[in-house]
């Protein structure tokens, strides 16, 4: 299959050796989880699960939130021992609302949903389909952690034709999805078919980055199953795996600036998020578990390991032999678009494909120097941006010119900060601005909000006060009418109209 | 536990450092130096040492009074390679103090009275080209014929010292002028370009460069193969040196097939002078070129076009400094106005029509 020009990108080292030829491994679970109630985009999940109670492996314990929200599972059976603010994955070392569960070690299921397990076509609607994705839990496990259901449910809304699954993985270190796509291949392509189903596509094409033959290889195989899926090998090219250059790459569509893939008729789901809804549906089994990459030149045995949600990362990490006694630092996610873990006692997520512990030199982050408009920054951006110019920019404080030339277009994706030869951390400027740009946003828009409440409030009041002078001048105006007729009338019944008026 | 400070990411970064490009400009400009340091024998190594010298000694003291950081600044390899483009676009023989007060004119002025490393708006070495040929037209105009290290012409150390010191004058048997300024000279006495070029070298000497001409411009084949290993190692991009040699050679050809007796044929243009040098190593200069890869391409062809103007209009046989010179110019305007077009976005910067209408409008 012919595939399409996408610009920018950088060629990364990827070092995935460190990690490929490692099969998965099943993590025993630890003596204790802790599961944030808020592993995904949107809002969060509200607890249903009290201090002290027990509860089943894959029992519902947070119940998903308003507007877009995920359920969350506990991964393994205990006792609840607190709903309290615990450390979260989040550089910024904030806390998250979070359910501790103390292990009974027994690891006994939960009453699951019945399994569907006949053979397409399914003996089940889309809706019931989606209903199930949406009660698992799902969200997007390439990192996004997008609820799933959500983008299932986009074919209410827009013409989907097409199904792209990412399988680029194209962070360096991470290898979780390649291990998946070579040993679970035809599980995640029953999801596959599953989400196919439930969203009605015509076209489904598997995308995966020329650097995983073996993968490419399995996927095609198990692919075999269903004719209308296409197994794509792209360029090793980060960022490839992106949703919207993926699906310019296989499909020459481009998704318009502010909008979603479906906008152009296309949901983009992850690999290991298919074999998520494989595991809804066949087996009714909650998401309570994920593939994450240990890696890096500071651990000592780099593994791809199922690990229990909410297990902390110290536990993941003494399970891969604990860190090399180097200074190193910590990272939830890939090298590329992760970042740095606020403690080790974070627990894995759903969003967390790896748990990076990186030395010095494979940062490799050197000292700055001046800028020498190599222009290397403009080439490499995925976005089409300048970064050299928006960086000169907000470095003089015009944010408003930064976002003139279309900071908030950025992606974050940090191929200029890693291509830049000065070592010039742009990606950083961007996002310091574009927190900037929102929070002014924010705040403009609360102004208007103010002022819109006072001009409201004034012309209420102008308003009240016309009808104030209004009565008032009809009750002179009958006052008058009444005196006149007091007049005509005799002293005793004007007197007592003039009572009745006012009383009235 | 983490015992790195927290910072932004990326956490990994590239193994390409300012430093490494240039030295890697330098190692591509070094078989076309050697050769003509070669060709032209003591007095152009005399001149080139002094004037790499001049240009690091000017870059220390700069660096100094204005309270940079001066070892990281003087190792960074940009002021050696300034020299050296200078010290390649000087004649073999000039004087001492002509790549003196060229280092002194690209670094001290050009460079860092314009704001330093990245500032500077002009093209260091041929801003200092430029104000040297304006200044000292006579010492700038003394081509030599091809004296080669080892050859019966070459002179001995003693008399180089003597030549580069200025003490005794070049003498007049060794001048010889370059092919562009022998055919605009010709020219002016009205003798046609045809007739004059019948004489110059033919197109596999210049493409070699056993020529009179600048220390490090004449063998057009060098500097390409230099120009092609900074495009391999993707140092350089192809948009300049193409588009630039692109429109020299087209306006060449053209006016050549119109008017033979008086434009010069494309390859003269194309391989004496500056061209190469100019289209790989000092075009390419990415301070002072545009970041787009369309503005690019409209840089190289202006200085393509500017050259070939220069050459076939104007005063001077060889027109690429004041091409580069006036190009460097338009940069900021060119940034400005030929950005790339952003992902999701016409180029007029709104939003791309979705393809799929909605199904309910919400
Ligand atoms: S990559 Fe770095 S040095 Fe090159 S233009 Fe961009 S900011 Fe400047
Ligand atoms: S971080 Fe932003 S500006 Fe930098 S390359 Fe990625 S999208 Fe472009």
């Amino acid at each position: 299959m012919s595939l399409f020009q996408v610009r920018g990108g950088v060629k990364l080292s990827y070092r995935k050796e460190l990690s490929s030829e490692s099969p998965i491994v099943h993590m025993p679970t630890p003596k204790r989880v802790c599961i944030p109630l808020q592993q995904h985009v949107g809002s969060p999940a509200e607890p249903v699960v009290e201090v002290g109670q027990w509860v089943g492996k894959g029992q519902l314990i947070g119940k998903s939130g308003r507007g877009i929200s995920a359920n969350v599972h506990a991964s393994t059976s205990g006792i609840v021992t607190a709903i309290e603010d615990h450390v979260a994955p989040h550089p910024s070392g904030l806390t998250q609302l979070t359910v501790v569960i103390e292990a009974d070690g027994d690891d006994r299921w939960a009453e699951l949903p019945p399994p569907i397990t006949a053979d397409f076509p399914l003996p089940a609607t889309p809706k019931e389909l989606n209903d199930r994705v949406a009660a698992a839990g799902i969200v997007g496990l390439g990192g996004a952690a997008f609820p799933s259901a959500v983008k299932l449910d986009m074919r209410y809304k827009y013409s989907i034709d097409t199904l792209v699954i990412n399988g680029a993985e194209c962070e360096p270190y991470i290898t979780c999805d390649d291990r998946l796509m070579r040993e679970s291949a035809s599980e995640i392509i029953d999801g596959v078919r599953i989400m196919a189903y439930a969203l009605a596509v015509e076209q489904i094409i598997i995308a995966i980055e020329a650097n995983k033959p073996k993968a490419v290889k399995a996927m095609r195989d198990a692919a075999k199953a269903d004719r209308s899926i296409r197994v794509v090998t792209v360029p090793t090219r980060f960022p490839m795996g992106s949703a919207q250059h993926l699906l310019l790459a296989v499909t020459g569509r481009e998704t318009p600036a502010d909008k979603r893939t479906a906008e152009v008729g296309a949901v983009v789901h992850n690999v290991a998020t298919a074999r998520a809804v494989s595991c809804a549906i066949r087996r009714g089994e909650p998401l309570i578990s994920r593939v994450v990459t240990v890696s890096g030149f500071g651990v000592r045995e780099p593994a791809n390991v199922e690990v229990p949600l909410g297990t902390s990362v110290e536990d993941l990490l003494a399970f891969c032999g604990g860190l090399h006694p180097v200074p190193t630092l910590l990272i939830n996610g890939g090298p590329m678009m992760g970042a740095p873990l606020p403690s080790v006692h974070a627990p894995v997520v759903k969003g967390s494909s790896g748990v990076l512990a990186l030395t010095a030199a494979e940062i490799n982050e050197g000292p700055e120097s001046p800028c020498i408009r190599c222009g290397k920054c403009v080439s490499a951006c995925p976005a089409g941006l300048v970064p050299v110019e928006m960086a000169q920019l907000i470095k003089r404080g015009d944010l408003q010119g930064a976002k003139a030339i279309g900071s908030q277009d950025c992606i974050a994706c940090g191929s200029c900060s890693y291509i830049c030869p000065s070592h010039i951390p742009l990606a950083h400027y961007f996002s310091f601005a574009n927190g900037k740009l929102n929070a002014l946003d924010r705040d403009a828009r609360r102004q208007d909000r103010i002022r819109s409440l006072i001009q409201a409030r004034n012309e209420r009041a102008a308003r009240e006060a016309e009808m104030k002078k209004a009565a008032a001048a009809a009750r002179k105006a009958a006052k008058a009418a009444t005196a006149a007729a007091k007049a005509a009338a005799t002293e005793t019944t004007a007197a007592s109209t003039t009572q009745m008026e006012e009383t009235t | 536990m983490s015992t790195l400070a927290n910072r932004a990411g990326p956490f990994t970064h590239t193994v390409n450092t300012v430093t490494r490009t240039m030295l890697w400009v330098i190692l591509a400009l070094t078989p076309a130096t050697a050769y003509g340091l070669w060709l032209y024998g003591w007095p152009a190594v005399m001149l080139f040492v002094i004037t790499l010298v001049a240009a690091l000694a000017f870059e220390a003291v700069m660096l100094v009074l204005l309270g940079q950081p001066v070892r990281a600044r003087l190792l960074d390899g940009s002021a050696l390679l300034t020299g050296w483009l200078l010290a390649m676009s000087l004649p073999p023989w000039a004087p001492w103090w002509i790549g003196v007060l060229g280092s002194l004119f690209a670094i001290v002025v050009a460079k860092h009275l314009f704001g330093g490393l990245g500032q500077n708006m002009f093209n260091p070495a041929m801003v200092a080209r430029v104000v040297l040929l304006i200044s000292f037209p006579v010492q700038l105009t003394m081509w030599v014929a091809p004296a080669p290290l080892g050859s019966t012409t070459t002179p001995s150390f003693g008399q180089a010292l003597a030549y580069v010191s200025g003490y005794t004058p070049i003498p007049e048997h060794m001048s010889a002028a370059t092919a562009l300024g022998t055919l605009k000279t010709e020219l002016s006495r009205g003798v046609s370009v045809e007739k004059t070029a019948a004489q110059l070298p033919q197109p596999q000497q210049l493409a070699l460069g056993n020529e009179s001409g600048s220390m490090g411009e004449t063998s057009a084949m060098l500097l390409l193969a230099g120009g092609v290993l900074l495009l391999a190692l993707r140092i350089i991009s192809w948009h300049i040196p193409v588009s630039l040699l692109a429109t020299l050679a087209v306006l060449a050809a053209v006016s050549h097939a119109l008017h033979p007796d008086r434009f010069a044929s494309m390859p003269i243009h194309l391989l004496s002078g500056a061209a190469m040098l100019g289209a790989f190593f000092i075009a390419t200069d990415y301070v002072t070129s545009p970041v787009s890869r369309s503005g690019q391409l409209l840089f190289g062809a202006g200085i393509g076009a500017l050259t070939w103007v220069i050459r076939a209009l104007g005063g001077y046989p060889e027109g690429l400094a004041f091409a580069v010179v006036l190009m460097n110019a338009l940069v900021p305007l060119i940034d400005r106005g030929f950005r790339p077009r952003v992902f999701g976005r016409s180029w007029r910067g709104t939003s791309l029509e979705a393809k799929s209408q909605p199904k309910i409008h919400i």
